[in-house]
């Protein structure tokens, strides 16, 4: 157990999916030609301005709602300045002292049951750098300005998160609350978030916060937990060895598994921040929030109340369906039609996500529609199909497209469950393995299940296993 | 032949619709005058004649208030394919891809954009001796600057070199020049006319507004350049009037208030006189007249070189040698920041940089910027307060005629203060008109300024066009 205490605050820069730029009429698409989605404003020409876009702004408002912050009643930009390619007019159109919203918070769940509540110190809003692209082996750099002006917010906790893992569950609580709001792909890889991350140790029972390290160039939520556990264990050795930790920028590099210090506290810019001259502050108008909050949808943990409530799901249950937006949706298209929720949810977590996980989908893009497992699942109930047939129809209906029933109809899958015909198959069996039956009658137990195994070889798999099984002791007398 | 270059916009507005006169027919006379004294005068960076002459044969510019008149528009003001160079060596070669809304809006009323006007660099400066083309003479006498930073717009309105032309004014840069060259300079109200397209030195203060030969024509040019731009956010959106319609020839009983801190130390005794005596006409034409008093007018100048410098700082930012303009050819990025920065900015431009980069610096922002802040607010509750009992403020535009090119050159602070009494309706953001109201011994223009509260254009003009049509100073030429 160490000495020391973990404190770890995040900043998460997440990219808002609008259809234009934050200032500017530009397509916010990605993965276009270089420089192909640029204009006079984006590109900070001379003499262009920013005009604030509204798509941008009510997403803002969205998220700071559902992170249930407090919003600024009066909405002001600040610049901040600072030298680099990919910043063309070499300040960033930024929030400083006055950020849209602030105080607000997002709970997770933690170890051993309960809640744990991270604070949320602010969400602005501010615009995006371009990108710089190094050739290979040359003497130059070019840049790529097609991002540049993307709307950005800039999600900051308080230093509440006590642990690696309780980051990395923030930012997978965080990860679903914005998929609910359906205003980011929130795609780590892609960089449409991005997070950086505060951490200090200080000894337990201290109240004073440690000096902070800024931990930076993480690619995924694990990557950041992992970059947190390495921090966390170099700063406790080093304050072991009696070093003292000092304030300064980290890169953490996944392939090695370690960080390495980027620039030092004395280093750092002076950003020389100050309000936005060219864009207007404005009062927010009451109408909007209230209007934006009429819009919001029905949250994760609420829910996942529901679903517990409505469909007496467990609270993991519950808990892994409702994490994100599509898989509860499926969910609920799927129980709409076929009632027993408890199997599907069974099988939506355990086949249908195996499939997604393996193929890397988009559970919106699944071939099987949550109406086609309805269906599937319906057939296990009417006994038309086994649950192992029905493995099997769900694998070939995911790789394929087709329809479950039409699977059962064109392979000949479907069940025997004409009492008659298992009937004459077990007195058939019976007859030919007399040795066996003479095994079971003696006590041999086992030879029970060798006889249903002859049976369903004969039927080559499609017979009732629950008539088989009754058929076949009801001959065998008892 | 009539000299077709020495008319109003109006008066040729006339001619043309009753078809005497032709545009091509002046063009041709303005650039045969152009090409004849600008080499003295120098007040042309770019001169578009066979353009213009293109222009004035298109159909387009035979439609709208400003058919086929010749304006010409200072260098810090896009126009889509031509240089645009705000008279600074960083922007050598750019040539922006769109038009300001300014000219789109006089393409589209059928003006003819003749070219480009010198300015000081990034209009920083009072007296065009900053531009990198080097100064503009002024046409009363060309041993003098013309003032700035609209001091080559305000030379080619004077030396009929154009008929009318825009300029640009952060602190004084077209009230000062237009005083100081005889001629009529307006800066309307903050968010009057947009600002999208011109190359902005201090954000919060810049407007564009039109430097002509009488009051009526800048009430036609501002009619037609005003207005609300969904591209310029701090542009209001409020309707424009026809301000050709607010030209009454009437003060009577307008009440009218005379700054008692304008007429201090300072102040040249020819331009006091003037000052003073068109003071009287207004009353002799009907006005009550009232001295009052703007008990903050002193600090205007000190947060001005707070708050223009600190915008500047980070609005000249860009002009980093990545993307346009001038750079330096280097081995790396931070080299290439720094030489192309210091080839292509000059002096004054350096000078601003510098101050505006402190003043924002932390430990330094409270007490410089935000300090001028708070003067700015007090400033503007002066002027609040005054025109809650007045229509309009009388003062001087510039504490002296036009000095000495060279002679200031050397004292930054003696060229701040050629601002000092037209930088207050910046930092407040009202409208103010400079208006010739006299000629000093030795016959130069001096100029009156007339400032209203906030979107009261039409009062301006109003008491402007009833002095103007009352006095002859607007009708004296330079001897060229």
């Amino acid at each position: 157990m160490s000495a020391y205490e973990t404190v770890i605050g995040l900043e998460v820069h997440l990219q808002l999916a609008t259809k234009t730029k934050a200032f500017c009429g530009c397509s916010t698409r990605f993965g276009q030609k270089p420089n192909s989605q640029v204009c006079p404003v984006c590109l900070g020409f001379p003499g262009s301005l920013p005009s604030l876009n509204e798509e941008a702004f009510r997403f803002a408002i969205k998220v700071a709602l559902a992170l249930n912050c407090r919003i600024q009643s009066l909405v002001k930009f600040d610049r901040k300045n600072y030298y680099y390619p990919d910043l063309p007019k070499n300040f960033q159109i930024s929030q400083y002292d006055m950020p849209l919203s602030y105080d607000g918070f997002i709970d997770i769940a933690v170890e051993g049951g309960g809640n744990k509540r991270i604070r949320i110190k602010r969400v602005h809003m501010e615009e995006d750098a371009g990108k710089l692209m190094h050739p290979e082996g040359g003497d130059h750099s070019l840049v790529d300005y097609n991002r540049c002006g993307m709307p950005l917010l800039e999600i900051v906790t308080a230093p509440d998160i006590g642990s690696p893992q309780e980051a990395y569950d923030y930012l997978t609580k965080l990860k679903s609350i914005l998929g609910y709001l359906r205003v980011s792909d929130c795609d780590m890889e892609k960089g449409s978030l991005r997070c950086d991350a505060n951490i200090s140790l200080r000894p337990k029972g201290e109240r004073r916060l440690g000096t902070k390290v800024e931990l930076k160039n993480m690619n995924s939520f694990k990557g950041v937990r992992s970059g947190l556990e390495y921090e966390a264990r170099r700063q406790a050795s080093a304050i072991t060895d009696g070093e003292k930790i000092i304030q300064e920028t980290r890169l953490w590099d996944a392939d090695r598994g370690s960080t390495s210090s980027m620039r030092t506290k004395e280093e750092a810019e002076d950003y020389r921040y100050f309000p936005e001259p060219d864009l207007v502050p404005f009062v927010i108008e009451r109408d909007l929030i209230d209007e934006v909050r009429a819009s919001l949808p029905e949250l994760p943990e609420a829910r996942a109340e529901r679903f517990r409530k409505a469909f007496g799901l467990s609270d993991y249950d519950a808990g892994v369906l409702t994490g994100q937006i599509d898989l509860a949706d499926y969910f609920e298209a799927c129980v709409k039609i076929y009632p027993n929720a408890k199997v599907a949810a069974n099988w939506i977590m355990g086949d249908v996500m195996a499939a997604i996980n393996a193929k890397n989908a988009d559970i919106r893009e699944l071939a099987l529609a949550p109406a086609a497992l309805a269906a599937l699942l319906k057939m296990i109930d009417s006994g038309a199909i086994s649950g192992k047939m029905a493995k099997d129809i769900l694998a070939e209906a995911i790789e394929t497209g087709a329809g479950p029933e039409d699977i059962v109809k064109e392979k000949g899958l479907a069940q025997i469950s004409d009492t008659a015909a298992i009937e004459a198959v077990v007195r058939n069996v019976l007859v030919k393995e007399a040795k066996s039956v003479s095994d079971y009658k003696g006590g041999k137990k086992a030879a029970f299940g060798f006889l249903v195994g002859q049976i369903m070889r004969e039927t080559r798999g499609k017979a009732n296993p629950a008539l088989v099984n009754e058929i076949l002791k009801k001959n065998l007398g008892e | 032949m009539e000299k077709l270059y020495s008319f109003t916009a109006h008066r040729l507005k006339e001619l043309m619709a009753k078809g005497e006169v032709l545009p091509s027919a002046v063009l041709d006379q303005l650039f045969a005058r152009v090409e004849k004294l600008d080499p003295g005068i120098r007040a042309f960076v770019l001169s578009n004649k066979e353009k213009a002459k293109a222009a004035a044969d298109n159909p387009a510019s035979k439609r709208g208030k400003l058919a086929g008149i010749p304006v010409l528009l200072k260098d810090n003001i896009c126009v889509k394919g031509e240089a645009t160079t705000c008279a600074s060596r960083i922007l050598a070669g750019f040539k922006p891809p769109y038009d300001a809304t300014v000219a789109k809006r006089l393409k589209a009323e059928g003006a003819i954009l003749i070219g480009k006007a010198n300015m000081d660099e990034f209009a920083f400066g009072s007296s065009c001796e900053t531009s990198c083309y080097g100064p503009t003479r002024n046409p009363w006498d060309t041993t003098c600057i013309p003032g700035g930073s609209s001091g080559g717009s305000a030379a080619a309105v004077a030396a009929d070199e154009t008929i009318m032309a825009l300029g640009s004014d952060t602190g004084g840069s077209i009230r000062q020049p237009a005083a100081l060259c005889g001629v009529v300079g307006m800066k309307p109200t903050y968010g009057r006319v947009s600002r999208y397209g011109l190359i902005a030195f201090a954000s919060s203060l810049d407007q564009i507004g039109p430097i002509t030969k009488d009051v009526e024509d800048a009430a036609l040019l501002l009619s037609v350049i005003a207005g609300y731009d969904e591209m310029d956010s701090t542009s209001v959106d409020l309707p424009v009037p026809d301000y050709s319609k607010s030209l009454a020839r009437d003060v009577k009983g307008m009440r009218i208030g005379v700054p008692k801190e304008y007429f201090i130390e300072g102040i040249d005794k020819e331009v006091d006189n003037s000052v003073r005596a068109a003071i009287e006409k207004f009353k002799s034409l009907g006005a009550a007249v009232k001295e009052i008093t703007l008990p903050h007018t002193e600090y205007a100048v000190s947060a001005y070189y707070i708050v223009a410098p600190a915008e500047a700082s980070s609005n000249l930012a860009r002009f980093d040698g990545v993307q346009y303009g001038l750079r330096a050819l280097t081995e790396d990025m931070i080299d290439m920041y720094i030489k192309t920065r210091s080839q292509g900015f000059g002096n004054e431009a350096k000078r601003r940089i510098l101050l505006g980069t402190y003043c924002l610096s932390t430990g330094y922002y409270d007490a410089y910027y935000i300090k001028a802040q708070k003067v700015r607010t007090k400033i503007r509750a002066d002027f609040d307060r005054a025109f809650s009992e007045f229509d309009c403020i009388i003062t001087p535009t510039s504490p002296t005629p036009a000095f000495k090119i060279g002679a200031r050159a050397g004292d930054p602070l003696a060229m701040y203060l050629s601002d000092v009494y037209t930088i207050p309706a910046n930092l407040a953001g009202l409208p103010a008109i400079s208006i010739p109201c006299g000629f000093s011994g030795s016959g130069l223009p001096i100029g009156m300024q007339i400032l209203a509260k906030p979107f009261a254009e039409e009062t301006i003009f109003r008491a402007a066009y009833t002095f103007e049509q009352a006095t002859d100073f607007h009708k004296r030429k330079p001897n060229l």
